[in-house]
């Protein structure tokens, strides 16, 4: 033994015979795990649990400062049934009813194109789609779920904007918002109805329904609630979107309800556009904004949640 | 459609009970339907029809869908490569090579891509080397550690950081975090100031509105994609890893070491690499915090300037010439290309799709 330590000039370690007289006294089964080890794993479940902490503060201070300080602008009565037409810089008056409803709208018109076009693909990769074809539309899918928001900016300002002509509006940005939007749709989509069990379909058929409808009047309504309450968190997410709106539509201190023409405000529009305002009134509108946008996120997240579990199948 | 499991039996689809006459399974199209008495007759030939070509219609619809994204991402190509082409021979430098972007006279364009790429990548890369760490941590701890029960809730508030859009860690990254951070980035810059990455930048520290700054956003930003996916990974690992671990005495720690790390690795490349993806074209964020400079990238994480995206998002007001805008759209072409190889990477990775 003594040989073999100098030979590899480490310490040999040493074997101790179990159970000892200590472990039988202790009537201990097993032989403890030695202080390294045990403070190892105590070490790296302290690390571990500090990692999520670590994710928690950025969350819970972001959502504080924008409370904090948002909180008095929203208390306003005209801040939610005013535009900021005719309002100074400098004077805290009006409000963000204008890009309110720049925001919805613009979010619904995207959900509006994205919805049936997401819903037909996701039951073509599942239903229909075979081969190559059907992993080339979902390499395509997860392609377009990487596209960087500018850069669908970028391509519906070259399509729609330098190419066909048409003036900057809202419903440019919107078009935008598809493209962003559509790869979320799909994959929700797709994974819910995956979730389908095939013996709904088969029994189905077997009494002579063609694809078609069942698809239509089973598969669907069966996963119809995971899937509505993907399409709503898509929304919330698209709704906070800042690039589209910077480069396809121009900011408006009131409403305008045309969303084929003009200018249109949106909240995150609004926010941008007020961070060049120096004046404490510009600061206020803008954390103001800030925090409407995160209540708007927060109310389809609720909704969402409750529609996924009101909804939920019931589990056999 | 709000009945969750509809019986194919109940009325709300009454054409399917036409009765087991019409569930033969004959579906050649020239086959004209027997006469049956009875009040059904009537439904079983529309139904017999409606199957052949109500399935041919709908099948080409929904594969025509299928193939309007396939096109949409062709189109997406084309149609900026078409338009930064008349910008790219027009310019008078170098488009990789050169720091300067300045599009104002469009007879004498002169973009370059250089310092748009140092500043993305750098920005990016110490995004990601923040943010990995500590999402494999968190994966670890919601998928091994958490108690069963609360591991789903707290998995919901780490993915309630996605919820956040990213003007708002923007806002708060220039007006809190920034301010709150001075004081340590000074301190690295005096103290480490000799290492490149922690050099005198051509920004001053003052306000944060440099790389150091924008990278921890990111990090934060980048964090719920990659926890998502690695945790949905780790969660995969077989039990019999596992156990077999346990049996062999293995410390929860050496259980993780030995089975879900190995088994994660992969997923957990894939999942930095959509992360960085993410990184790569985070605007509105990074345009909010980044300072603008008249001086050239220096490689050090106190350098402010812009990314591409936030380059092209700067100068969106200014989008009517075609000339100059084509300048910007081929910074978009490039960075559009430089997401996806990150993706494409991502993807061979883990050999099939991965959701985020």
């Amino acid at each position: 033994m003594s040989r073999l330590a100098n030979l590899t000039g480490r310490k040999e370690p040493e074997l101790r015979p179990f159970p000892t007289e200590e472990d039988l006294k202790a009537k201990r089964a097993f032989r403890p795990i030695s202080r390294s080890r045990r403070l190892t794993d105590k070490f790296v479940a302290g690390i571990v649990t500090l990692a999520f902490l670590v994710a928690l503060a950025p969350l819970l201070w972001v959502l504080w400062t924008v409370v904090s300080k948002g909180f008095p602008a929203i208390l306003s009565s005209n801040w939610w049934l005013r535009s900021l037409q005719g309002v100074l810089p400098e004077e805290f008056a009006g409000g963000i009813y204008h890009a309110l409803y720049g925001t919805i709208v613009q979010a619904l018109m995207a959900a509006a194109i994205s919805v049936p076009l997401g819903l037909l693909i996701a039951i073509y990769l599942v239903e229909y789609g075979r081969g190559q074809l059907a992993r080339l539309v979902t390499q395509m899918v997860d392609i377009m779920s990487g596209i960087p928001s500018i850069v669908a900016a970028l391509f519906v300002f070259s399509l729609w904007v330098g190419t066909f002509g048409q003036p900057q509006s809202a419903f440019a940005v919107s078009l935008a918002l598809v493209l962003l939007m559509l790869p979320v749709v799909v994959r929700n989509t797709e994974e819910m109805l995956r979730l389908v069990p095939d013996e709904l379909r088969e029994a189905s058929y077997a009494l002579g329904v063609p694809k078609w409808i069942t698809i239509l009047r089973i598969v669907l309504p069966s996963a119809m609630s995971g899937i509505i309450s993907g399409i709503i968190l898509a929304v919330a997410r698209v709704m906070g979107e800042t690039a589209p709106v910077l480069v396809l539509v121009g900011y408006s201190r009131s409403i305008n309800f045309n969303i084929f023409d003009g200018n249109m405000a949106s909240l995150p529009l609004l926010l941008y556009t007020e961070l060049t305002n120096p004046e404490a009134a510009g600061q206020l509108r803008v954390w103001g904004a800030a925090l409407t946008l995160i209540i708007l996120i927060a109310i389809l997240n609720i909704i969402a949640t409750v529609v996924s579990r009101l909804v939920a199948p019931k589990k056999s | 459609m709000s009945s969750p499991r509809p019986e194919v039996t109940e009325p709300s689809a009454p054409r399917i009970g036409a009765g087991p006459k019409a569930a033969a399974p004959d579906q050649k199209p020239g086959n004209s339907p027997a006469p049956e008495p009875g009040p059904d007759s009537s439904a079983a030939p529309v139904f017999k029809h409606g199957s052949v070509v109500g399935d041919r219609i709908f099948r080409g619809i929904s594969t025509a869908a299928g193939l309007s994204v396939v096109a949409v991402i062709v189109l997406i190509a084309v149609f900026l490569l078409v338009r930064a082409i008349p910008s790219l021979q027009a310019n008078t430098v170098n488009f990789f090579f050169s720091s300067e972007f300045n599009t104002t006279d469009a007879d004498n364009l002169a973009f370059g891509i250089r310092d748009l790429l140092i500043v993305t990548v750098l920005s990016s890369a110490f995004a990601l080397l923040l943010a990995v760490p500590v999402a494999v941590g968190i994966a670890i701890f919601l998928t091994q550690y958490a108690p069963r029960r609360l591991a789903h809730w707290f998995g919901n508030l780490v993915d309630l950081l996605a919820a956040v859009p990213s003007i708002v860690f923007g806002l708060w990254g220039i007006f809190i975090l920034a301010p709150w951070l001075e004081p340590l980035a000074k301190a690295l810059n005096s103290s480490l100031g000799w290492f490149p990455l922690f050099a005198t930048g051509n920004v001053s520290l003052n306000g944060g509105g440099t790389i150091f700054t924008a990278g921890i956003v990111l990090a934060v930003m980048i964090l719920p994609i990659i926890t998502a996916i690695t945790r949905e990974v780790y969660k995969q690992t077989p039990g019999g890893h596992i156990e077999a671990a346990q049996a062999l005495g293995a410390t929860k720690w050496e259980v993780v070491k030995m089975t879900v790390l190995p088994f994660g690795r992969s997923g957990t490349i894939a999942a930095a690499m959509l992360g960085l993806g993410r990184a790569l074209g985070e605007t509105v964020a990074v345009l909010i915090i980044l300072r603008a400079s008249a001086q050239a990238a220096s490689f050090t994480l106190f350098d402010g300037g812009y990314t591409f995206a936030s380059k092209i998002a700067s100068a969106a007001a200014e989008f009517s010439a075609p000339l100059p805008t084509g300048a910007y759209i081929a910074a978009g072409f490039v960075l559009f290309a430089l997401t996806f190889i990150v993706n494409a990477l991502a993807r061979s990775v883990v050999g099939k799709k991965v959701n985020g």
